[in-house]
Formats: structure tokens, sequence, C-alpha cells
């Protein structure tokens, strides 16, 4: 008996170690399973679905590390794809020398993204995080202009116009992988993006992450409990360089090229719209940014010739209706998805939807048909939008798609009480809930 | 009242605090006159004055929010005029502010927490997960304690009442654990009750530490300091055990008025 008690006591306690693990981990190890398996989910198991998936990966991560300046340490930056863009050359030039014969398997390649976007990060930020607030993001703004020009001014490091080529699939084989197929190379995207989320929420949970927060809050109070706030900004920067030249890196694997347009104020831009609309106050808000604007991208300039427009009127209606993005919308629904109201909730939404729609069909019709007449006459005026073809040449679609826009705006408008009383209503019961468990 | 004999310990040790001859001037108005002051290991001392008269910025200057325009301050044998705020705080001052000044999106324990992490040694760590740190922990979890916040301890530091601020800004004073406290009006705005509170705590935590404080509320001066200098227009025109204060006729007329009977 005591024998086997002895036996059995190390694999107890190692089994006990690995649940507790687990159980400590099992948002990361949920996350983990759900990338595994997407890549095979119907509808993502194409080329085009795992290209699509592959680039998310890579705007997720970089729209974390700009998520470690904004949110975390309240910095706003007009340039950070220059870390991106610098990360991304830095991998593609070690990806030529793994090509020419350096004996290093293809998924390390990101490393030499991360330790460009580190260098530059440390080498920038010591002159940017001198200051917060406008004058930072000034300086960040001016030194992505400047980065943006030293591509064409250095054609034999940055290639110019063409950009830098190497192949990921000349390298040393790694278990028979090749990299030849987009599915492996989701994988090597999916593996380092996980691990890079961890390392930046284990980055916000240590002593200089917490300043981080500290100094965003409250600059002043921060330098009188003994910390340097220039040397926390600087932290700050230099992590979020260094996971943004992983994500550079991740791009060189992905597209085999790296050119101006990475390090670009377009893809500056971009980011910080991903992080805003995504929301920058929750770790996952970044995320859900980036995923959702990949696949605007990808699959909204299949349609529509106008779809940065689209964009950009999804952004403005994000920032002024829900200025906390989509990450603190389900928060604020988290907090009464458990009560009775909830229901009447949605079912308000549900009827402020329908005018939704129709204005939101007025809209896309008038939207469509300008863009076709003033910037493609070419194609002519007659087009088809959704399932109808329309004339654009004709009054009358004019006439109908204002109708729709005005009418829906107008009934829109009449549903927002019904809306109102409904979350209200939801709120009370939430808070009334939060009170007898306190009072318990 | 418990009042320390003076000469002697000024003899021992030398001060926690001196001050020779500060100035400091805003354009071309002098604000502070040559100020000069001793403030002994271990004294509560308080400096009071007419509105305008100085104190904050006096206040201001020792903390390192202000330079000096001239004249030397020295904390534990340490020359600190004009260094940055963060390097005379590493040296073993800390202060409190009049307006409140926490981090508000931060909760009460991160408030403390970020507050004493420095003064453990853990400067910029970024190895180390914050929540493993058991010292940080334990001293966070003792100074909410004595600051009453513990069922407090979640809520973003934003949404406390205004008492519970500022008994939170006094917790964030003292969690570096430094020698010296400054204490900018701890009681102000408060009802009498919460006065009383905040006496009784600042008396606690000022315990084995130095005092400097700017109060107000006689009341409170006279119940806790040890020592009362008088800052007016610049100048200090006395320095004394708060019985002689009350009696110094100049003092009176500047100053104190009938209040020196309270």
């Amino acid at each position: 008996m005591s024998g086997s008690r002895e036996v059995a006591a190390p694999a107890t306690v190692f089994a006990g170690v690995a649940m507790n693990w687990a159980n400590r981990h099992k948002q990361w190890l949920a996350a983990s399973l759900v990338l595994l398996a997407l890549p095979h989910v119907p509808g993502l198991n194409s080329d085009f679905g795992r290209s699509l998936l592959s680039q998310m990966g890579i705007a997720a991560v970089f729209a974390l590390s700009f998520n470690v300046l904004l949110g975390q340490t309240g910095l706003l930056s007009f340039g950070h794809a220059v870390y991106f863009g610098l990360g991304g050359y830095a991998a593609i030039h070690f990806m030529r020398v793994i090509n020419h014969g350096l004996p290093l398997p293809i998924p390390l390649v990101p490393l030499a993204g991360a330790a460009a976007g580190l260098l530059f990060g440390i080498l920038f930020g010591s002159v940017t995080t001198r200051r917060a607030g406008t004058i930072f993001a000034l300086i960040t703004l001016g030194i992505g202009e400047l980065v943006y020009a030293a591509t064409f001014m250095l054609p034999g490091y940055f290639g110019g116009e063409e950009g830098i080529t190497a192949s990921r699939t000349r390298g040393p084989a790694l278990f028979g992988l090749d990299f030849g197929s987009q599915l492996q190379v989701y994988y090597v995207i999916a593996v380092w993006a996980l691990i890079a989320a961890m390392l930046m929420r284990a980055f916000i949970r240590t002593p200089v992450g917490r300043m981080c927060n500290a100094v965003r809050d409250n600059p002043e109070r921060a330098a009188f409990v003994g910390y340097n706030t220039q040397r926390v900004r600087l932290f700050a920067f230099s992590v979020a360089g260094l996971f943004a030249g992983l994500a550079g890196g991740l791009h060189a694997i992905n597209y085999e090229i790296v050119a101006a347009d990475s390090v670009s104020a377009l893809r500056s831009g971009t980011v910080l719209l991903m992080t805003y609309i995504g929301g920058v106050g929750h770790f996952v808000g970044p995320v859900i940014g980036a995923l959702i604007l990949t696949w605007l991208q990808v699959s909204l300039s299949g349609y529509t010739s106008a779809w940065l427009l689209y964009l950009g009127l999804f952004f403005l209606v994000t920032i002024l209706f829900a200025p906390s993005g989509l990450a603190g919308l389900i928060m604020m629904h988290g907090s009464i998805v458990h009560t009775k109201a909830f229901w009447r909730v949605l079912r308000a939404y549900a009827i402020a939807l329908v005018p939704a729609v129709f204005m939101g069909i007025g809209a896309v019709i008038l939207i469509e048909m300008s863009y076709r007449v003033s910037t493609q006459p070419e194609l002519g005026t007659r087009m088809r939008i959704f399932w109808i073809t329309v004339d654009a040449a004709s009054p009358w679609p004019w006439i109908t798609a204002i109708a729709l826009l005005a009418g829906g705006f107008f009934v829109f408008r009449k549903t927002w009480p019904i809306v109102a009383v409904a979350w209200n209503r939801a709120t009370d019961e939430a808070g009334a809930v939060n009170m007898t468990a306190q009072r318990r | 009242m418990n009042v320390k004999p003076e000469a002697s310990a000024s003899e021992r040790t030398p001060p926690a605090l001196e001050l020779r001859d500060i100035r400091k001037s805003f354009g071309a108005t002098p604000v502070i006159r040559g100020v000069s002051l001793d403030v002994h290991e271990g004294e509560r001392h308080a400096i009071i004055g007419p509105n305008g008269g100085g104190k904050s910025t006096l206040f201001n200057l020792i903390s390192g929010r202000f330079a000096p325009t001239s004249g030397s301050i020295v904390l534990c044998g340490e020359k600190i005029a004009a260094l940055a705020p963060h390097e005379i705080n590493r040296r073993g001052l800390a202060r409190s502010f009049q307006i409140t000044n926490i981090f508000p999106r931060l909760s009460v324990y991160e408030n403390i927490r970020c507050s004493v992490l420095w003064s453990l040694g853990y400067k910029y760590c970024f190895w180390r997960g914050v929540d493993k740190l058991r010292d940080a922990r334990e001293r966070t979890d003792r100074i909410l304690e004595q600051i009453r916040l513990t069922t407090r301890r979640d809520a973003p530091a934003g949404v406390l009442t205004y008492a519970e601020q500022r008994a939170l800004e006094i917790g964030i004073t003292i969690a570096g654990d430094a020698r010296v406290i400054l204490l900018d009006e701890p009681t102000a705005g408060m009802s009498r009750a919460e006065a009383d509170n905040a006496v009784a705590l600042i008396r606690v935590v000022s315990q084995g530490r130095t005092l400097l404080m700017v109060e107000h509320d006689m009341g409170v001066v006279f119940n806790l300091a040890d020592r009362i200098s008088v800052l007016v227009y610049g100048e200090i025109i006395a320095t004394d055990i708060p019985s002689r204060i009350r009696r110094n006729e100049a003092v009176q007329s500047a100053y104190l008025g009938s209040a020196a009977d309270a």
C-alpha cells in the first residue's frame, strides 16, 4: 500500500502542477486551440482564407505593440510604422543571408525584425520620449517622414521603389517544412503572434509596465514616487518598437518582399485606426480592431473601389459613438448580459437596426454612384449595387437613395428612446444585482 | 504637550532637512526672500502663514518641482537643490499635494503599489511579474490598512470620495518609506470629523520620520506640531515651539490675531 502511494505521489503532484498551470493560463490555451483550428474551418481553409488569417495575425501583433504606447502609456504616435518597416527590412535582409547559405531556420527570421525594432525604438525613442503629448506626437510624425524619405535616399539597403525581396523556401529544412504553403506560413505567424501577445501581456504586469500606466495617468506624481518619467516612456517605446519589428519580420516572411510602403504614414495611420476601433482600454481591443480592419481591407477592396471611404466612415462612427472601441462596447454589454432586461435591449437593437439598414443602403447607393460618376466615368453610368442594377444618369436612383438615407435617419432617431429605456432598465437591474451581491 | 528638547537634538544629529538662504523669483517678483530653516530628525514641523506667503512655493522648491533661484537645500547631509523630483524622492523625501494628485484610472491598490516599487529596489524591472513581488504586496496591504482603504482596494482611485482621496494622497506619500515627509495642507476641505481622522492618521504614519507640513487649520497645527515656523511674504519671521509661537507678538500681529487664543 505504502509503496504504491510513493509511486503515485510524484505523478499526482505533477498532474496537480500541470492542472494548476492549465487553469491559470486557460485563456492562452483556448487561444492556441483556436489558432490551431482556424485555417481548417470551412471558408478559411483556402489559400485566400489562410492568407487573410496570416495578415490578421501580423496586424494583431502590430496593433498590440501600438497599444503598449497608446493605451498603456498614453503616448500617441503617428510614426509607429517606422519600427514595423525597419524590422521588416532587417528581416528580409536576414532572410537573404539565409538564402545565401546561413544555416538558420526561416521561422527565426522575425527575431531579426524584433532586434531591429528594439534598436531603432531605443535610438529614436531616446529623442521622442523626452516629451509627451502633442510634442511627442509631432516628433514621431517627423521621424516617420524622415525614415520614409530615407528608403528612397538609400536604395542599397531599402531597394527604392521595388523594395527588397527574398525567398522563404530557400533555407535549411526544419522537420521537413519548406514554408512553401500558406498553411505553414500561417502557423509560423500564429506561433509568433501568440508568443508576442503573451509577452506584451506579461510586460504590462511587470513593475515598469505598471509604471507605464502610472505615467499615463499622472506623470508628475510618478516622478514624485521616484520614477524618471522619460525613462519609463523610453521602456514603453522600446518594447513597442520590438514587437512592431517582430510584426514587420512576420510581414517579410508572409510576402517575401519589403518595400517603402511598410514604413509609410499610411501604415502608421492604419495601425492607429485598428487600435482605436478595437479599443485602447482593453488588452484584446487592438486584436479585435486588427481582425476587423484587415478583413475589411481585404474583402471590401474586392467589392468596391470606395472602400477607403467606408473605412473612414466606420472609424468616424466608432470614435463618435463608441469612444472606448468595440472592446469597450463588448465589456459594456458584458455587465448586463445576465439580466432579464437584456432581451429587451436586444429587441430594441433589432428595432433600431431596420431603419439603420435602410439608411445604410441609401448611403451606399449614393457613395457608389458618386464614385462611379466622378472617378470612373469610362465604365459608364449603369452599375450593379447589391442585387439591383441602377443607372446613375437617371435622377430616380439618386432620389430613392436620398429618400432612403433621410427617411432611414428620421426613423432611426425615433428608435433611440426605445433603446435608451431598455438599456437603462438593464443597467438598473444589473446594479441592483451587484448591490445584493455586495450586501451578502 | 510632548515637546522634544530641541537644543540637544540638533547637537546630536545633523538636521534632516536644512535650508540655507533659499530665494525664488518668478520673473522679477521675489516669492521666497531668503528662507533658512533646520528641520530636526524625527520632529513634526509645521509651516503656517497667510495666503500668498510662499508656503506652497517653498514646498515646491524643496521637493524639486521648481529649482530655487539661489540658496542650498541639504537632505540628510546631501545637497538636493535643483535636482529633479524623482532624484530627490530617491534620496528619501516624499511629498503630498494640496490639490489631490493621484493616479485616477488605477485602482487604489495599484496607486499604493506603484508608490512602493522604487523604494523596494524594483526600479525598471521588466523580467518579474509585479503580482509576484511579496514584499511589495505586503507593504501595500499594510499601508492600505493604515489609511483605512482596504475595503476600497479594487476601486479606481478616480471614483473615491474626497476624504478617501485625501487619505490615498497621504498613502502614496508614505508608501516609499521616505525619511522626510512633506504634507501640503493634508486636511484642506475636510469636515471636522474627517480632519480629526486625518490628524490621527498623520500622527501614526509620521512616527519615526521627519514631518514638515503646511496647514491652515490651527487646531491641527497646535495639536500635531513639535515646532512651528511662520512664513510671511517669503520670509520666516519666527520658528519656535507652539506655546511660544502663540505668545510671539510679531506672529500675532502678522498673522495669527485672535486665532492664537483658540
